[in-house]
């Protein structure tokens, strides 16, 4: 049996496997399926302060090898997420982390202070990444300074796992890694989706409300696997991968090119079972590759 | 579990006219309770302009050979490749996804109502209602005579009426013209419809005028069909709610109409 835990900032996880927020709900819509303690880590639904209603319909369109969202963060707010779905999902066996989103550092600091008081949820993903939200958003995540300024402003009042979630949208995406590690977080978690847009020829209209979207599937996970490569080479925390993994050999592929964890996405809504499949498809990968531990590959981003 | 993906096997598919094919899927497993206005999202391999899943109301579900039957309206190039499904080849669905429709009292007297490739889960509902025959009655809109689903008779279900726009078949008009709604509609006490958006809000202008019961079905784009993407939202009053997971049938008191 090999090892396939790993170590983000003080936590330890099961497995490097983890569903992305915004494609598993609040775990419960994957428990329908099958026992979601199976997971290496569940980020859920991104969060607010207060509850939004997110933007109109239209909110997606397929594209080639993949889709475009305009979801804009649809939640019911901090105190609705704490005092009706925490409850429901706290006992769940596997680490329960909040994506946090505000529109303002103040907001980010208050509800980080709210979730911070929740016994059974051991980290944060700060989402400075959101393309879809008018206001904050993607805004803190595509400069240094901003960047800079939310995760010192929350590492101050936060002292359980901090992970950031960055944005693809700039021209160096390891300059604000190494910005937000400098400002004491504990891993970085990339990338969110690409800022896409999608017309109808015929109709002569835009496809989405909100004219432009966050691009994911396959199609980003060449520009994804590149980012996550050269901000691992440019930091010294842990890298958790994300952008168009559909199954194990992108996984891998991730892995090899620095990410201590992946988190899956888009491809839960093609099928919620691909992240048990890529843990199962990594104990094989470890076995026929002669590795007693998932860490052996992760040690092999030395050599690239 | 409540929700399960599995490969079906592909045993029937035949064109049931020139944009329609009803294809026959046998489960790996015994079938769990199916409701009409339940839907699959079924997978579609695999070129790179289908991606995502496609979701299909059920049509006919048959527990003793264990099968599911969808009717498949070409619309677009996912729905195309389905149509082309070879008998002996297996598809990946998610089932069962959804709220069905509410079952209506035997004493109910009720209209069904389906237009477009929306008769499905209205001829699901029909066939499976408790309501005896003699209260239930059935009405088909279509462009023609040409692109109804003449699948088997449901006049053993309650009196069929049809409409078609050019007059080839039934009453010439949509659903809405047909004497059923202008003379006895306030002779109902439940109206299930599925078709068409300007169908439905046509029907559920009509029905709220009256102030008799009316569920429709809604068909809005999504990605995952399970309630996590969050894409295919309808403005109700109790705010954005998922087709998905809350519908894909409404009572149309809860909709923003």
């Amino acid at each position: 049996m090999v090892d396939l835990k790993v170590k983000i900032g003080n936590l330890e996880f099961k497995n490097p496997v983890m569903a992305a927020s915004g494609t598993c709900g609040f775990a419960e819509e994957l428990a329908d399926f099958y026992d979601v303690s199976e997971l290496g880590a569940i980020f859920l639904k991104g969060t607010t302060l207060r509850n939004r209603a997110g933007n109109d319909y239209p909110r997606m369109a397929e594209t080639p090898s993949g889709m475009l969202n305009a979801v804009g963060l649809q939640n019911k707010g901090a105190d609705y997420f704490i005092e009706t779905i925490y409850p429901r999902i706290k006992d769940i066996d596997t680490h329960l982390i909040v994506n946090v989103n505000g529109s303002t550092i103040d907001e980010y600091i208050e509800l980080t202070e709210k979730i911070n008081e929740l016994g059974k949820i051991p980290a944060i993903e700060l989402n400075i990444s959101c393309p879809n939200v008018k206001e904050g958003g993607m805004a803190f995540g595509i400069s240094c300074p901003s960047a800079e300024a939310v995760v010192r402003e929350v590492r101050k009042v936060y002292d359980k796992t901090l992970i950031v979630k960055l944005s693809p949208n700039v021209t160096d995406i390891a300059e604000i890694a190494r910005a937000v590690e400098g400002q004491g977080a504990d891993s970085v978690s990339l990338v969110n989706t690409f800022l896409g847009m999608a017309i109808d020829s015929e109709k002569r209209t835009p496809l989405l409300s909100t004219i432009t979207g966050g691009l994911s599937g396959p199609a980003i996970k060449p520009i994804a696997l590149r980012m996550v490569w050269q901000v691992a080479r440019a930091v010294k925390i842990p890298v958790i991968g994300i952008g168009g993994i559909m199954n194990t050999q992108d996984a891998i592929e991730f892995m090899l090119a620095g990410a201590t964890a992946i988190q899956v996405g888009t491809a839960i809504f093609k099928d919620p079972f691909t992240p048990l499949k890529i843990i199962q498809g990594i104990q094989e990968y470890l076995n026929r590759h002669g590795f007693d531990s998932v860490s052996g590959i992760i040690i092999n981003k030395l050599q690239m | 579990m409540k929700k399960a993906v599995n490969d079906f096997l592909v045993i029937e598919n035949r064109a049931l006219n020139a944009t329609n094919y009803l294809i026959r899927l046998l489960s790996p497993e015994p079938l769990p309770a199916i409701y009409p206005g339940q839907f699959v999202n079924v997978g579609i391999n695999d070129s790179s302009e289908v991606f995502l899943r496609r979701p299909f109301s059920i049509f006919e579900v048959d527990y003793e050979n264990n099968t599911l039957g969808l009717v498949v309206k070409i619309l677009g190039k996912g729905s195309k490749k389905l149509s082309e499904a070879a008998t002996g080849s297996s598809i990946s669905l998610i089932y069962p996804l959804g709220k069905g429709f509410s079952q209506p009292a035997r004493a109910d007297k009720i209209l069904l109502i389906g237009g477009g490739s929306g008769v499905a889960p209205i001829l699901f509902l029909a066939k499976t209602a408790n309501t005896p025959a003699e209260n239930v009655n059935i009405l088909i809109g279509a462009k023609s005579a040409g692109d109804h689903i003449g699948i088997e008779d449901y006049r053993q279900y309650g009196a069929t009426h049809f409409t078609t726009e050019d007059g080839s078949l039934g009453v010439k008009g949509f659903v809405t013209q047909h004497p059923l709604f202008a003379e006895e509609i306030t002779g109902f006490d439940k109206i299930y419809a599925c078709g068409p958006d300007p169908m439905m809000r046509a029907v559920a202008k009509m029905a709220q005028e009256k102030g008799i019961f009316c569920e429709v079905s809604l068909e809005n784009l999504m990605a995952c069909g399970f309630g996590v993407c969050l894409c295919c939202i309808e403005p109700t009053v109790k705010g954005n709610l998922c087709v998905c997971t809350d519908g894909p049938v409404f009572n149309i008191n809860s909709l923003k109409w």
